[in-house]
């Protein structure tokens, strides 16, 4: 088992390595010099300037001496300089990660909370109305665009409960209950699809479980149907849900992106939106790799649960 | 040796082989078989119904419809009502109008991009699976690497950093989900790559790329057709993001996901501009899940479904 958790780590060392160099190399060799956006591309920058800005910006190696400050940079928390505010970057990030990790956090939660829960209900009444009516509330889930949810979920919670976003994010540990009052709205957004896609997968995942001998024999033994559903069926069930979960975790990424600058919340992804429109590239090279290290993150994780939930996994390591 | 034992529909094609279009050509029975399996699937036919009268609207629509979509109407902010079914926007455009347009920027961008996924992907799945070895891994961290990041953030990165247009956001959904396309065909044809037939043409010496499009690429059809309409829905929403973002289409040309940027100004009072758009999405990225779907309970017979 141990081994196993080993090497799986080491396999995404590579993966991380590769990730960041295709965001440095897609931020440094599109086009659209960054001293050029600078100076305005004005005919009044001369040659001298230009190099002068470049050495300023931290741009005058060649791209792998630039590439290895950026990433030892990552390690030692010296990320430079925003190029449009002059903020440290360290400072931003501080401020942003927290709140994307509590979003997606939030998000996963709800995800699991509901849609595993209606997921059984759908597979145990099956053929019944509200299965049906689960089933296609499960597709239609899959197929709304968050940020429709979202734009409509402001409009309904300003007309009918006076609702709005905060101007200011209050942080959980100033505030808890102000914080997830703040919170709620944008993490149900960004949960949908993980949700229809968890209540979708325990379905299917617990109506094939049920037909199985071992489901059979606890009922034979004459184990209380609680017991059966529970520990025999859905905790058997929960491996094929877990790797889709982990799978969808890219779209959890994307969701919450778009719903923070929906909802203006500070987080990871507002900053990169924000980087990207006033092309500010140091930034816009911390924050994307910052969420694709989450990313590869919860995709480790989920395998490592994995390996706890399966008892073949367990026995034949 | 003869050639016909080698064909797939021979008895010792899989269950994949028996999905070739090859089979279909050949075998007027299967492609009935087919088209009777899709015809009772409920789920498939309406998929199949929304996407052709969407495509027919986008079409045909603004060619009956008595306005345009950058006709300016005199009043602004219209409620619907029977001239302007889904209203008027801020400089008293007609929303409907807008939608079918809108219609046609989805299907241009959507389609154009999973044809650019499928062009990067289906070769290197192809050249992956066929030589194999290095070359096979090499390409395979490639896509690993390229799965590492969110599409979502990778199609903003590569929009944003191009320069927000509607071929931009086309390239950047394209590259973004070329990856799922690399590793479905390389499975797929490396499971058809153990098949007598392959092993017999390489012997023959069949030249490889005769191989990798003839005997691969064509029996694997199937798979690939439901791996394209599953990608279509993906690449209607990723549109709408990056439009929404701002990353995409770009004004005056309408498009859903930027008509809902361009509502949130106006929601409290106008909240049909917000409405309209959205449900248009939702519909047509419902109607392709529906017919992938579908098509995968129809022409991918190994997956079970619920």
């Amino acid at each position: 088992m141990r081994r196993q958790w080993v090497r799986r780590l080491l396999q995404a060392v590579p993966t991380l390595l590769g990730m960041s160099i295709l965001i440095f190399g897609l931020v440094h060799l599109l086009p659209g010099d960054v001293t050029s956006a600078l100076t305005g591309g004005e005919a009044g920058a001369n040659a001298s300037s230009e190099a002068a800005l470049r050495k300023a910006l931290g741009l005058n190696g060649s791209i792998p001496l630039q590439y290895w400050h950026f990433v030892t940079g990552l390690f030692s928390g010296h990320l430079g300089k925003s190029f449009v505010t002059g903020q440290s970057i360290a400072t931003i990030m501080g401020g942003a990660i927290p709140i994307t990790l509590e979003i997606a956090l939030l998000a996963s939660l709800m995800a699991v909370a509901v849609g595993m829960p209606l997921g059984v209900l759908s597979a145990l009444k099956r053929n019944s109305a509200s299965d049906l009516l689960g089933r296609v509330a499960g597709l239609v889930g899959l197929s709304v665009p968050n940020f429709w949810l979202a734009t409509l979920a402001l409009l309904a919670t300003s007309r009918f409960f006076g609702w709005v976003p905060a101007l200011e994010w209050t942080s959980f540990w100033s505030d808890p209950l102000e914080n997830l009052s703040q919170a709620a709205v944008p993490a149900f957004c960004v949960s949908f699809y993980l949700l229809a896609m968890v209540m979708r997968m325990t379905r299917a995942s617990m109506l094939e479980v049920l037909h199985e001998g071992y489901v059979r024999t606890a009922r034979a033994k004459g184990a209380p149907e609680r017991v059966v559903i529970v520990r025999h069926a859905l905790r058997n069930s929960l491996i094929p849900v877990v790797t889709v979960v982990g799978t969808q975790v890219g779209s959890l990424m994307g969701g919450v992106t778009i719903i923070e600058v929906i909802f203006g919340i500070p987080g990871v992804g507002n900053t990169l939106i924000n980087a990207v429109y006033t092309r500010d590239y140091p930034l816009i090279e911390v924050t994307a790799v910052f969420l694709a290290a989450v990313f590869v993150i919860l995709n480790l994780a989920v395998d490592l649960v994995y390996g706890l939930l399966d008892p073949r996994l367990r026995a034949s390591t | 040796m003869t050639l016909p034992a080698m064909t797939p529909g021979s008895a010792q094609a899989s269950t994949l082989a028996d999905v070739t279009p090859e089979i279909v050509q050949t075998n007027g029975s299967r492609r009935r078989e087919i088209v009777r399996d899709f015809a009772h699937n409920r789920l498939g036919l309406v998929g199949l119904l929304i996407v052709v009268v969407t495509l027919l609207a986008a079409v045909i629509g603004p060619l009956l419809w008595h306005t345009s979509y950058s006709d300016q109407d005199a009043t602004r902010l219209l409620s619907p009502r029977m001239s302007h079914p889904f209203g008027t926007d801020e400089l008293g455009r007609d929303v409907f109008s807008r939608i079918l347009h809108g219609a046609l920027v989805s299907f241009e961008v959507s389609i154009l991009a999973v044809l650019i996924a499928a062009a990067i992907g289906v070769p290197i799945g192809l050249v992956a699976a066929f030589y194999g070895s290095v070359l096979d891994g090499v390409l395979m961290r490639c896509i690993d690497i390229l799965f590492a990041i969110p599409p979502l953030v990778l199609a903003i990165l590569i929009a944003g950093l191009l320069g927000p247009s509607r071929i931009n956001a086309m390239i950047a959904i394209g590259v973004v989900y070329a990856p799922p396309f690399a590793r479905v065909v390389r499975g797929s044809a490396l499971s058809i790559m153990t098949l007598p037939y392959v092993e017999a043409a390489r012997a023959l010496g069949v030249p490889r790329l005769t191989i990798m499009v003839r005997h691969l690429l064509r029996n694997i059809m199937g798979p690939l057709i439901v791996l394209i309409t599953v990608y279509l829905s993906s690449a209607v929403l990723t549109e709408a993001s990056l439009s929404f973002l701002g990353l995409g289409t770009q004004p005056p040309e309408p498009s859903w996901g930027s008509m809902l940027r361009d509502a949130r100004a106006y929601m409290q009072i106008a909240p049909w501009l917000a409405i309209f758009p959205g449900a248009a999405i939702m519909l047509l990225v419902l109607g392709f899940n529906f017919l992938g779907d579908g098509l995968r309970d129809t022409l991918d017979p190994r997956s079970t479904h619920d």
